[in-house]
């Protein structure tokens, strides 16, 4: 476990080293210096503003003072909001993410799985057929039409819920969102259930237990469901990467105040430090995820450790 | 190395951010030996028309496919010459505004045909960047292995992690918005599923004897890549062509929703809904048609390659 561990991380690292440099090349080759404005500035002031800012330094010092900021976690100052840094930023945006993101996880997980796996139980009938469907539907369907959709039904229409905005600590502001952000990976998680339940349920040592005579649940909840679960634990990586750029999205339709929404009017403002700065969290972000994911699977599954 | 065993089954359709590696089927087009491929399109051809789900999937999309040409090119109006006479019309048989109009008075049906064709070309056309690069990347490193393979495939797990909607988003803002741009950004980013999937298939595609007689009869390298190789691959690649390309007009509307694709006044799936969603209080048609449509889309594209996948799997011969 600790070898197999070790080689993850050993990925790991180039991968954050790829990203930052990425970033570094972007924020480097970006048509126009980010103080070119329509006002001619003073050279003096100019001369100050490039020094305060180190970008009168050779090109690689600029790089490892990067690097070195980096490391320790500073993703160094917004060019549009005067004096906020880019950690502030985020750190204000921070609790929205991690409030609609992980209420739309446990849905996804809650509802997909429940639905996968009685699905398998119901294998070929309408009872399978139906929600799997439906599930199709849910992944067809894109974030940003249902967003939109939910908000014509719940709240212009039938005044059930609030179209938006964000109020700390009322859940009736959530639930559009993580509904919204949630469906996609309910319809996923529930393909994933049901394939892997069925293949589970057609293995050998399900047979022996229905012929040592166990009831069926008993069979369901002790022998069935935990080998079943291991796909899920690999999709949860990519899954809640996923889940970031669904925020991204959500966060802009409803107008939460999340890092996403930053991260686009980042993006319409050219402030290239913010939006390169969300770009290496998303990164970094990602990469933790997976390296928990492929974690958890070789702790639940001895078998990939030794590939 | 991966963590993502065989023998997991991710639904493989429309991810923004990757799935897991997805695992290709048991299938193997290489069951065919190259002389009698005809004859294996044409069987996989008849069995997926046998099952009524892709005959309907693929008639909707053949609808429209040939609408999305026909049409603006039928139609007396073009899609950006405002109507002040005609502002955000409902849908309305008089004048032959289908579906009405937009705020601008221009027609919406003509308008969601011109977004049919661009997401269209940017999904076919990326999806061929990205399978061009994800074959050649995957069938070089599998066939050539060592520590080329490792390498490359390194290299791939690296790309894994890459957060691309975001980086495509920055690299937008960075060098303007031209749809170029957009086919090469997102036709660079969704190869590496293919390349995993070549690169395994490849593999097991060497052990075999037909590739064994070939290099007896001194067949090397790049001829014995192009020529027995990658043609034993079509199939499986033909499985995931089909299901990159609703991936990618996902990514391309999300980009125009958000305001980075494509510019006024032209317009695709993605900025029509976005459109749509700022005026849907009173004027929902202009949110529905163009979100209706661009699911459809991506619906059909992905019931297709499910059944494309069924019909070359033997387990469900």
């Amino acid at each position: 476990m600790l070898r197999y561990t070790l080689r993850r991380l050993i990925i790991a690292v180039p991968t954050l080293l790829l990203i930052a440099t990425l970033a570094f090349a972007l924020l480097h080759a970006a048509p126009g210096g980010p103080f070119d404005s329509d006002k001619r500035m003073l050279p003096a002031i100019q001369r100050a503003i490039e020094a305060r800012y180190h970008l009168d330094e050779p090109l690689w010092r600029q790089y490892v003072r990067y690097l070195g900021e980096l490391s320790r976690g500073d993703l160094g100052p917004s060019f549009q909001y005067r004096d906020t840094s880019v950690n502030q930023i985020i750190a204000q945006g921070l609790p929205v993410d991690a409030t609609v993101g992980l209420a739309a996880l446990a849905l996804a997980l809650l509802v997909g799985g429940t639905v996968g796996v009685s699905a398998a139980l119901w294998h070929g009938t309408r009872w399978d057929h139906a929600p799997m469907a439906l599930a199709a539907v849910g992944i067809s369907v894109p974030v940003f039409v249902v967003a939109p959709l939910l908000i014509l039904v719940f709240a212009v229409a039938l005044h059930w819920l609030p179209p938006g905005d964000w109020v700390a600590g009322s859940p009736s502001h959530l639930v559009l969102p993580v509904v919204a952000l949630a469906l996609p990976y309910i319809g996923y998680v529930a393909r994933l259930m049901r394939g892997s339940t069925l293949e589970v349920l057609a293995s050998p040592f399900i047979r022996s237990a229905r012929a040592k005579g166990l009831p069926s649940r008993l069979i369901l909840w002790r022998h069935a469901l935990r080998p079943a679960l291991t796909p899920l634990v690999s999709y949860l990586g990519p899954a809640i990467a996923g889940l970031v750029t669904g925020s991204i999205v959500v966060e802009s339709v409803f107008g939460l105040p999340g890092i996403g929404r930053f991260f686009i009017t980042a993006a319409l403002n050219r402030d290239y430090t913010l939006l390169v700065g969300i770009t290496v969290l998303y990164g970094a972000f990602i990469i933790l995820c997976n390296l928990l994911a492929d974690l958890c699977y070789a702790w639940i599954d001895p078998r990939v450790r030794l590939r | 190395m991966s963590a993502r065993p065989a023998g997991e089954r991710i639904p493989m359709s429309v991810p923004l951010q990757r799935p897991a590696a997805p695992e290709p089927p048991a299938a193997s087009p290489s069951s065919v030996p190259p002389a009698r491929a005809g004859a294996f399109w044409r069987l996989t051809l008849r069995r997926l028309a046998a099952q009524p789900t892709t005959r309907v999937a693929a008639a909707l999309l053949a609808m429209i496919v040939i609408g999305c040409l026909v049409i603006p090119w039928l139609s007396p109006y073009d899609y950006y010459t405002p109507h002040f006479d005609l502002l955000s019309r409902g849908p309305m048989l008089a004048g032959a505004h289908l579906f009405g109009t937009d705020p601008l008075g221009r027609d919406l049906l003509v308008r969601v045909m011109w977004g049919c064709r661009i997401s269209l070309a940017v999904g076919v056309a990326a999806s061929l960047v990205s399978v061009l690069i994800g074959v050649a990347w995957g069938a070089i490193a599998g066939y050539v292995g060592g520590w080329l393979d490792s390498t490359m495939m390194r290299a791939v797990d690296v790309l894994y992690s890459v957060p691309f909607v975001p980086f495509v988003i920055v690299l937008t803002v960075l060098f303007g918005r031209s749809l170029w741009l957009l086919f090469v950004a997102i036709g660079a980013v969704s190869w590496l599923d293919i390349a995993r999937i070549v690169r395994g298939q490849t593999l097991s595609l060497k052990q075999r004897e037909f590739i064994e007689a070939a290099r007896v009869a001194g067949v090397r390298g790049v001829d014995m890549i192009s020529r027995h190789i990658v043609p034993n691959l079509l199939g499986i690649v033909a499985v995931y062509a089909t299901l990159t390309i609703p991936a990618v007009i996902l990514f391309e509307a999300l980009l125009s929703f958000l305001g980075l694709g494509v510019q006024s006044p032209m317009a695709s799936l993605g900025s029509l809904v976005a459109d749509g969603a700022s005026d849907m209080q009173a004027h929902p048609h202009l949110l529905i048609v163009p979100a209706a449509l661009l699911s459809l889309i991506i619906y059909c594209f992905n019931y297709l390659g499910d059944g494309l996948r069924d019909a070359l799997d033997p387990r469900s011969r």
